[in-house]
């Protein structure tokens, strides 16, 4: 009889599972032999398909036009020089710059459009899922703060194959003193789904990293999007008044702030 | 000087030794984005023919970015050994080629050859070689290195235990730590990427390190992979076995990491000064990796392959006990899938033993390179063959800091196992007194009551 429980549970527990609650890693996962059990082995698989799906996701834009409808911004479609996913994650400067339509479309606006205070754009960046997903959310609790705030919104620019730095091209052409960038950051095994947030105080192509500052992981398991439309709305004042972002603007937002 | 070949009526002009190794260059994203790769298959074998009739005598006289611009370049110029070099110095790249897979060419007389040889051979010979090539010359090599134990013997393979953690936690990081042990893993350090370069919260983590160390008196040695500079502010008041720092292969690329080489001579004799090695003085740890000087801008119009083994020529100046290319970690613009990723790493070896380095692999991708762990397993299998001194152990292969999927300690007892490879001699006597392995090197099954899992991280 020992034999044949032998050969139905080849697996041998770790005895240390409950080191477990001290982190996330993939510790204690036993073995069968030197490999990793099955069950461990598909998890991981399942946590790497989503990330690969997430990467290959695309912008839902007939849904996301219809949810933005009741904002009453405006929206533009919008998409990089990089014609496709394969092209986009060999050619990041092609992700960084607008297609020739997408130029016309910026040159052809009528002037009420232009020179707004923000320019907010949507990308699908490295996750479209996480755009699809945490957009709406998003701007229901920013739009309003914005308002509150008296920061003039232009038309939101919805932006395919889309990396951070196209935004300065977008401001650039609709003349805003600053762009709002929200893109679908790189998706982990633990997340495939988490949204990043950009701001950038005038935007001109050519513009670095450091001139812009950076919020991540907005997810419904990270920053929360009340936190997150907070920290943006209050980035986007302390830019104004100081005229600059990047280094020079530390976020010191605590959300006892949040009633402007 | 330019280069030239003809193929059937069709001359190739390369107007200098850089284009010509570029050009020569098998296929990766990182050297199509630079606009440095060749036109078509037919000019990059058109490269390799024309490279192959180089003679390496030509490489001490064209510096592929001058010597008056760049301290790498100079480094490489004023520590060539021409006695070392004599032997091979009327080989053209092909000849060189050809030699080092003959069984003239053998363990001694590679270690013999190293000091003779620069980067640039090094990395224009490679760009001859196919994989298997890479493969048998690196597995003729031999490089030992050592602090508390000897790693690098031939039969043997390391990991690195990279036990990471999202906030720095040290109860986390313990909790991975003693997984990885239990796992056999650690012989070639238990290296912490921190969340924060924040020197506090690095000190408290090597104490941490330190401690748990010394407790079970693992024959090991641990390492923080903060920035140089934050090391040697710390250096005076907390137990730093090895000093870590990235390192490029221009001098433009390490400006953009915040170093030079006066500022790594001086983290050398600070870490040297210390005298924590019990067995041997190897005390630096590097990485390094195809891409990093483009990614910064910096790459000079050389080749993404040819600036990586400059980047040897600075870490063997400072004899480091590890040297990890972290090969599939900067993304597909550099090296787009599994393909690329395996050629990349099979050369960052194989040019880092030529030139006397201790190479380890960071055996990695992440998630929109063309990749997934069976390129990771083959890849493994590979550079098990090729000899590599060590990899990483990740827990389940997946590092929730960095978030990207590595080698798990799991992946490194598979390596050890189908290619008969041990841990460091003094690591896997450890091992068998903690009942971890047998005599056999087989994993045991350990209790509850191990005294590994009585460790408490404060």
């Amino acid at each position: 009889m020992n034999n044949e429980l032998q050969h139905r549970h080849p697996i041998q527990e770790d005895p240390w599972s409950s080191l477990k609650a001290f982190t996330t890693a993939r510790i204690a996962l036993g073995r069968t032999g030197t490999a990793i059990p099955l069950r461990e082995v598909l998890s991981f698989k399942l946590a790497h398909a989503h990330a690969r799906d997430a990467v290959y996701s695309k912008l839902n834009i007939t849904l996301l036009m219809e949810q933005l409808q009741p904002f009453h911004t405006g929206t533009l479609l919008l998409h990089s020089s990089a014609a496709d996913r394969q092209e986009y994650l060999q050619r990041p400067d092609k992700g960084r710059r607008l297609d020739a339509d997408s130029i016309k479309t910026l040159h052809t606006l009528p002037a009420a459009l232009l020179q707004k205070d923000v320019a907010i754009i949507i990308a699908d960046g490295l996750s479209a899922t996480a755009m699809n997903v945490h957009t709406l959310p998003l701007l229901t609790q920013l739009i309003p703060m914005l308002k509150a705030a008296g920061i003039a919104t232009g038309p939101i620019c919805l932006t395919e194959q889309g990396r951070v730095a196209i935004g300065d091209e977008i401001g650039e052409l609709l003349k805003t003193k600053m762009t709002l960038m929200l893109i679908g950051e790189r998706p982990g095994l633990s997340a495939a789904d988490s949204m990043g947030a950009y701001i950038t105080f005038n935007p001109r192509v050519g513009n670095t990293d450091e001139s812009r500052n950076c919020i991540s992981n907005i997810r419904q398991e990270g920053l929360s999007y009340d936190t997150a439309a907070g920290k943006i709305c209050y980035l986007l004042q302390e830019a104004i008044r100081l005229q600059l972002s990047g280094v020079g603007l530390k976020d010191n937002y605590h959300p006892s702030q949040i009633s402007i | 000087m330019a280069y030239q070949h003809t193929i059937q009526h069709k001359t190739y002009t390369f107007p200098d030794l850089r284009t010509l190794l570029a050009r020569a260059t098998p296929f990766r994203s990182g050297d199509a984005l630079a606009s440095l790769a060749a036109d078509n298959y037919e000019e990059r074998v058109a490269a390799q023919m024309t490279l192959a009739d180089v003679p390496l005598k030509t490489f001490l006289q064209e510096a592929i970015i001058p010597y008056e611009k760049d301290e790498i370049t100079r480094l490489i110029i004023d520590t060539h050994d021409q006695t070392a070099f004599g032997p091979v110095s009327h080989f053209t790249v092909g000849e060189l080629r050809d030699w080092l897979l003959s069984d003239e060419a053998d363990t001694l007389t590679l270690q013999r050859l190293s000091p003779g040889l620069t980067p640039e051979m090094v990395a224009a010979v490679s760009k001859l070689m196919r994989n298997q090539d890479l493969i048998s010359v690196a597995q003729k090599c031999e490089v030992v290195t050592r602090f508390r134990n000897t790693i690098g013997l031939k039969g043997h393979l390391s990991v690195r235990l990279q036990p990471n953690h999202n906030t720095d936690d040290p109860k986390g990081i313990a909790a991975s730590i003693i997984d990885g042990l239990l796992y056999g893993s650690g012989d070639a350090v238990i290296g912490i990427n921190p969340a924060t370069d924040s020197p506090q919260a690095v000190v408290q983590l090597l104490h941490m390190l330190d401690g748990l160390r010394t407790q079970f008196d693992i024959p090991t040695q641990s390492c923080i992979l903060c920035h140089v500079t934050t090391a040697l502010e710390i250096i005076q008041r907390a137990p730093v076995d090895l000093v870590f720092q990235s390192i490029g292969g221009t001098e433009k690329t390490n400006s953009s990491f915040g170093i030079h080489l006066n500022l790594l001579r001086e983290a050398h004799e600070a870490a040297l000064s210390l005298q924590r090695g019990t067995i041997g003085n190897n005390v630096m740890y590097f990485e390094t990796g195809q891409g990093s000087a483009l990614s910064a801008n910096a790459h000079e119009g050389v080749d993404q392959q040819t600036c990586e083994v400059r980047s040897y020529a600075v870490a063997r100046k400072f004899s480091p006990l590890l040297v990890n290319t972290v090969v599939g970690f900067i993304g597909p613009e550099y090296l787009f899938d599994g393909k690329q990723i395996i050629r990349a790493a099979l050369e960052d070896h194989c040019c880092g033993k030529l030139l006397g380095l201790p190479m380890g692999v960071d055996i990695c991708y992440t998630n929109h390179a063309e990749a997934d762990q069976d390129d990771m397993d083959n890849l493994l299998t590979l550079l098990g063959v090729a000899g590599c001194n060590f990899i990483m152990g990740v827990p389940g292969a997946d590092d929730i800091m960095l978030n990207y999927q590595s080698t798990s300690f799991h992946d490194a007892l598979y390596a050890r196992k189908v290619l008969g490879l041990k841990a460091a001699p003094e690591f896997e006597a450890w091992l068998q007194r903690q009942g971890i392995i047998n005599n056999k090197g087989q994993l045991q099954q350990v209790g509850k009551m191990h005294q590994l899992l009585s460790y408490n991280a404060g």
